[in-house]
């Protein structure tokens, strides 16, 4: 049995049901990640004076996630365009691209995490804190080495961009620590807020790469049999990936800027 | 698999050939006018107002044209039927709702204190 309106359009919608099932979807994660920057506005303007970092995530390399991200809604587009104009060879090649985006953007992100799992803050039983990347090769039981720096306090740490490599060496005996933690999600709220959202933001880039390589791979044959249907579910895919890009636009300026 | 399709059979609900490839133009020119934006907050965000609230207004502000564009010409949110825009009202108000909400709560003195 045939699904209605799966292609055509229904009378009194206007609308084919995946699309209107994928903006009722996009409505219900316009909240969810609307209950997300609400509860980061709170927190951000409730923090006391000097309590919120600034400036903790590498810009450039924001900056690029946002470039590949945009370029990536383009490509979708066009591949979309494409095959309304029957043009499926091109459709291949900008859906592709589209890929390897996503690939980009993943890659990226997964090598600012890493930074971030290896960045630690160290306090010391003198008072003072050291700060850096932990060098596992030369971190012995007796002794932790980061490349890093030491601070007076923790209000030091706050402002400012944290260094990223190239600083000294400095070797920390293991008996004169007190507390050692890294910049995971349980450090501060601002790296719980980033990890929180950052990583939905991430699942929802993995998600849409997975559909979107999906139809552009082993669905590819429904071009043959149904043209029409095949570019609904470009389109659809097309919507939730725009979403994605949406979404960063926002996160972007919110983390890494401001 | 073949390359090409008669285009007649790939034309969908709204949007017709020639109307796509009309489109084509304005998808590279939002494009281009994305990065141009990102570039803009960026330099934005380096710049000293003598007040991060001028900061944060300013790049708001440029990351919701974006936002717009994104929407708008990539979503086709501006030649959309009126059923979106009425799933999307409802959308708009409980988000609305939500941000009041917030806001409202702040206001009135339920401060959360964050270490």
């Amino acid at each position: 049995m045939e699904i209605p309106y799966a292609v055509k359009p229904r009378p009194d919608t206007g609308l084919y049901n995946a699309k209107m099932g994928i903006w009722l979807f996009l409505a219900s994660e316009v909240m969810l990640f609307g209950a997300l920057f609400s509860s980061y506005i709170l927190l951000r303007v409730n923090a006391e004076e000097g309590t919120w970092p600034h400036h903790w995530l590498n810009i450039w390399l924001g900056m690029t996630n946002t470039f590949v991200l945009i370029f990536s809604s383009v490509t979708v587009v066009l591949g979309w365009a494409s095959l309304k104009m029957g043009r499926f060879k091109r459709y291949k090649f900008y859906q592709g691209i589209t890929l390897l985006c996503a690939l980009a953007f993943l890659s990226i992100k997964s090598f600012e995490y890493r930074d971030k799992f290896m960045h630690y803050e160290v306090h010391l039983k003198d008072g003072r804190i050291a700060d850096g990347h932990l060098q596992p090769a030369e971190t012995t039981d007796k002794t932790v080495v980061l490349e890093g720096k030491y601070v007076a306090s923790h209000a030091e740490l706050m402002e400012g961009a944290l260094h990223h490599g190239g600083e000294p060496k400095i070797e920390i005996p293991r008996d004169q620590i007190v507390s050692m933690e890294n910049y995971g999600p349980w450090h501060n709220t601002y790296t719980a807020l980033y990890f929180t959202l950052t990583g939905l933001h991430a699942l929802h880039v993995i998600g849409g790469a997975i559909v979107i390589f999906a139809i552009w791979g082993p669905l590819a044959k429904v071009w043959e049999q149904d043209p029409e249907r095949y570019t609904n579910r470009v389109e659809v895919s097309g919507l939730f990936w725009h979403f994605v890009d949406l979404v960063w636009i926002f996160l972007f300026p919110v983390l890494y800027l401001l | 698999m073949s390359n090409t399709h008669p285009p007649s059979a790939a034309a969908a609900d709204t949007h017709s050939i020639e109307e796509a490839r009309k489109h084509i133009r304005t998808y590279l020119i939002v494009g281009v006018a994305l990065m141009c934006g990102t570039v803009l907050t960026v330099w934005a965000s380096l710049i000293d107002f003598h007040s991060r609230e001028m900061n944060i207004a300013l790049a708001l502000t440029i990351a919701s044209t974006k936002g717009f564009l994104v929407a708008g010409f990539f979503m086709h949110l501006i030649s959309e039927r009126k059923m979106i825009y009425a799933v999307l009202s409802f959308t708009a108000f409980f988000f609305v709702a939500l941000m009041y909400l917030t806001l409202f709560s702040m206001a009135h003195g339920n401060i959360v204190h964050i270490q």
